[in-house]
């Protein structure tokens, strides 16, 4: 039996619940410095001076740097260039020299024997900044004075069609600044090479996600051979997309450990954190959709405006471009144009947060088709039923690029998705608990609501992926991928691919994610990817050892290649017990003086392969939830869940429901109370964990998980989708239509999260709503009467 | 001039005698001067727990506590848990229910549960009182479901073995 598709143990799990792993600040050098960064207390000015004098004479501080100090020009370029947009001028600098722009961006970097000491100085150094009226609000900015880009995808001819629709509906929508607030802070430790400090020889721990790109970047700006710098693979405390990406810091620490010639270590605090390293998702959104008569959508166009933050970062345009191209979902959509505009505002720059843009634009998409729904007199499932692509409809293709690559829906069956969820959802009785008065409210000021929401994700992203398998004398099978440990269980799941097709115990498998030395091709995790394109590129080098195996072997047995079998982690003559070697054996026989290597063979029993692939995969899934709104606190509390996701296939279906499960976790956390808000001088109001209010398990209900493996994906030979953002994308959606409904409200919901003030207010606006409604069925009684 | 002061503390059965600045916090001393480097620190300001662990019976915020006040004190970390190689039920119990991912907030769930079950009858323990005790700490990653699966799996075990013995 394989063992990909069973719930295997996570090989990370030991050395985690010892305390043994291995995060960035566990890591220390001898003789190593601490940084602290010097940050920006305006959110936007002039720099008119730094005097660091009296935090140079501070007791143990070795060096303090600002931008005066650094090579001229130096910016944080984009790494996931969509569009063609310039966005050269809106890139930020390693360290700001004459404006600063938002509270927190790095203006100096105090260096010292202790991490306490360089704190205290820190607090030393002047800050002088003329004050600039900073710009908060996105919406109401002076468009020709802060729009960065635009961008328009589309197809069809969506003003025929709004022309000649039965039914046009509106909303808007506002989607919340928030992020992915892994729970280990980012941390950085560089250490020089022992030879020659010029050489620029540069061991670093703690960059993740995307190692390679990383190294190569920052040996571009130190002006080094990229194969002198050795990225090592640690575990990381959550990724979500907001780790890993090339910030300032990972240019300084590294510069600076250079230029000192000593170990230089940075680790920053929470609230550091949560002003600088990207926020995420603040979009508004102005939705509209055109219906037939019979309910089906005719158009479809979003207005967008979208909130980057000071600067443009690695990600460019990258999430607004994904929020209008992922934005039509699961429809047949004959007409659809969506158009965004990202606005520079004076606050945090954006990155990608887990299903960036698709958490947005679901949101949007989904709310939109609820109060249509109501408006068109359909029950809201029924409303998405008719509009459903269907299995017949596949491959379809959407006419729109994103990331640079046709968005082409690979495989699936929608309808078929959404009816096992309704079934599920009801078997697990979540729409009688919907409709039942709360415990204790007669009075019926804690209404309860059922929302649904359905969405298509994307996985995969190519366009390519290296692995290499070895198998070492011992018989131990090792991989070396590109992917990265972010807690996604990635060692686990590619040492079930590579035990799969190697026949060997998975427990003989260990996995190298991550390490620049050992995978120098890696592409990196994120997008979904790790399993999609690095699990197959992983399936395809095992392959490849697995038939070395069998040459040796045959060679070893003096058998024919096509008479051996492989399993148990050996190689055999079928139907002879005696005649078989094991996989360690073959290994050893593979050695330079192994005796069975032909003139010119390489030795060693290994192989690297590549994995390519043009296009993305599409899994897609139903969330739905039951709510219960107190009108009288506003306070909303989520009571039921459920996720119904397709995923082709699962390798573990624990680290599915693992990945699934969290999501959800985050998204309620962004559907309810997660917000980074500023005042209007542009200082941030969430700086600490009791302001930016993650989500406990007191807030989050059991998840019901239906996972579905019916639409393998056509696109790798595993047949897999990717599981990590499809927990995520439709939560903000589902809650805001569950709200809705528990309210009785005619119109959208406005505004995510759903904080109590926001809530109250939508409380008392569907008072006022049925207010009017009655008052209108009793003036049309009277007019009959 | 720093204000240093002479400790002496038994971490996880051994004992450790060091020179602490007085500002230095528990944590820090574990992680970086004595190596306890499973004690994680998430936020520094007394809400996430991830740096959790057990002082004098008492389960602690290491990000909270000066290192001085734990001089001529018995302390356990997250390193203390397993018997040898053999991981404790809690943790088993953590790595069946799938009650972790990327691990950095465990060590403090594992510490604060099982300060908790030290004083408490286990086995009447209910989903609804693990949800309360969990939700001292904060995870990112699991959306907490493993985590009170596998609190209240070993609460029930433990209740059952007690039951036996007695």
């Amino acid at each position: 039996m394989s063992v990909i598709g069973t719930r295997m143990p996570r090989k990370e799990d030991p050395r985690l619940l010892r305390g043994r792993g291995r995060f960035g600040d566990d890591i220390s050098a001898p003789g190593q410095l601490w940084a602290r960064i010097v940050r920006s207390p305006s959110a936007h000015g002039q720099v008119r001076g730094l005097d660091v004098t009296e935090a140079a004479k501070a007791p143990g501080i070795t060096t303090i740097i600002t931008a005066n100090d650094l090579p001229p020009g130096l910016v944080i370029p984009v790494r996931l260039a969509v569009g063609s947009a310039d966005l050269s001028p809106y890139l930020q600098p390693v360290l700001a020299a004459e404006m600063v722009r938002y509270v927190g961006e790095p203006l100096a970097v105090v260096v010292g024997e202790d991490p306490y000491a360089c704190e205290d100085a820190a607090e030393l150094v002047d800050i002088d900044v003329a004050d600039l009226p900073p710009v908060i609000d996105a919406v109401g900015a002076d468009a020709s004075e802060h729009t960065a880009a635009e961008l328009t995808l589309g197809y069809g001819d969506t003003d025929a069609a709004f022309a000649r629709a039965r039914h046009v509906v509106s909303i808007e929508l506002a989607i919340g600044r928030h992020t992915g607030v892994p729970l280990e802070p980012r941390c950085l430790l560089a250490v020089p090479g022992p030879e020659n400090p010029d050489l620029g020889e540069l061991d670093i721990f703690g960059m993740t996600k995307v190692p390679v790109f990383n190294r190569d970047l920052l040996a571009g700006m130190l002006g080094l051979d990229e194969a002198l710098i050795h990225v090592h693979a640690i575990d990381a405390g959550g990724g979500f997309g907001i780790r890993g990406e090339f910030y300032p810091e990972d240019f300084l620490i590294p510069w600076l450990a250079i230029r000192l010639g000593r170990p230089v270590k940075w680790t920053e605090d929470r609230a550091e954190h949560l002003m600088a390293a990207n926020h995420s998702r603040q979009q508004y959104h102005r939705i509209t959709a055109a219906f037939d008569d019979g309910g089906r959508i005719a158009g479809l166009r979003d207005d967008i405006i979208h909130d980057n933050g000071a600067y443009c970062r690695t990600h460019g345009v990258a999430v607004p471009e994904l929020t209008v191209a992922m934005l039509p979902g699961p429809y047949r959509i004959p007409a659809y144009r969506g158009r965004v505009r990202v606005v520079l505002t004076n606050k945090t720059p954006c990155g990608t947060y887990r299903a960036p843009g698709r958490f947005e634009g679901t949101s949007a998409r989904e709310h939109l088709l609820d109060v249509a729904a109501t408006q068109l007199g359909i029950d809201p499932i029924q409303l998405r039923e008719r509009n459903l692509l269907t299995k017949d409809d596949m491959p379809h293709h959407r006419h729109i690029t994103t990331l640079g690559t046709d968005l082409v829906l690979d495989t699936g069956d929608y309808p078929a998705l959404l009816a096992a969820a309704v079934k599920e959802a009801e078997r697990l009785g979540y729409r009688t608990q919907a409709h039942l008065i709360s415990p204790g409210d007669a009075a019926g000021r804690k209404p309860r609501g059922f929302g649904l929401a359905m969405f298509v994700e994307k996985s995969g992203l190519g366009p390519q992926e290296t692995a290499d398998v070895t198998v070492s004398n011992s018989g131990a099978v090792h991989v070396f991928s590109g992917g990265t440990s972010v807690g996604q269980g990635i060692e686990t799941v590619l040492a079930q691919i590579a035990a799969d097709a190697l026949g060997v115990d998975p427990r003989v498998v260990r996995v190298v994610a991550g390490d620049t030395a050992a995978q120098p091709f890696g592409a990196g995790s994120w997008a979904s990817r790790s399993t999609v394109v690095g699990g197959t590129a992983v399936h395809q080098a095992a392959t490849a050892v697995r038939e070395r195996a069998v040459r040796l072997a045959a060679r070893m047995l003096e058998a024919a290649e096509e008479d051996l079998e492989v399993r148990d982690g050996s190689i055999g003559v079928r139907g002879d017990p005696k005649a078989r070697v094991t996989l360690a054996a073959v290994a050893r026989a593979a050695e330079p003086a192994g005796g069975y290597l032909a003139e010119g063979e390489p030795a060693g029993l290994s192989a690297r392969r590549r994995f390519e692939v043009a296009r993305m995969t599409y899994p897609y899934g139903v969330h739905a939830a039951v709510v219960e709104v107190d009108a009288g606190t506003g306070r909303v509390r989520v009571l039921r869940y459920l996720v119904a996701y397709e995923v082709g296939r699962a390798i573990n279906p624990m680290l599915v429901e693992g990945q699934l499960i969290g999501g959800v976790a985050q998204g309620i956390g962004g559907a309810l109370f997660e917000e980074f808000s500023y005042d209007d001088a542009g200082q941030p109001q969430a700086i600490s964990f009791i302001e930016y209010r993650m989500p406990t398990a007191a807030e989050i209900p059991p998840v019901d998980v239906l996972l579905a493996q019916d639409a393998p994906s056509p696109g790798n030979p595993l047949g897999v989708m990717g599981a990590g953002e499809g927990g995520v994308n439709a939560v903000g959606a589902a809650v805001a239509n569950a709200v809705r409904d528990a309210l009785g409200l005619a119109g959208g919901i406005g505004r995510l999260p759903l904080t109590p003030a926001r809530v109250r207010a939508l409380a008392d606006r569907a008072l006022a709503d049925r207010a009017l409604a009655d008052r209108a069925l009793a003036d049309r009684r009277e007019g009959a009467a | 001039m720093k204000d240093m002061h002479a400790i002496t503390l038994r971490v996880n059965g051994r004992d450790h005698d060091l020179v602490v600045e007085a500002r230095r916090t528990l944590a820090d001393m574990l992680r970086h001067d004595l190596g306890y480097t499973g004690t994680h620190l998430g936020c520094e300001h007394g809400i996430c727990g991830a740096c959790t662990v057990i002082l004098n019976d008492a389960p602690v915020r290491a990000c909270l506590v000066f290192g001085v006040q734990a001089d001529g004190a018995e302390v356990r970390t997250v390193e203390g848990l397993a018997h040898g190689e053999q991981l404790s039920d809690l943790q088993q119990s953590f790595s069946d229910h799938h009650a972790l991912q990327c691990g950095f907030c465990t060590p403090g769930f594992l510490m604060l549960t099982e300060a908790y079950f030290a004083d408490t009858d286990t086995a009447a323990l209910t989903e609804e009182q693990v949800r309360e005790l969990v939700a001292a700490n904060l995870c990112r990653c699991t959306g907490y479901q493993g985590i009170v699966e596998a609190v209240l799996a070993t609460a029930r075990a433990r209740g059952d073995a007690k039951d036996l013995s007695s």
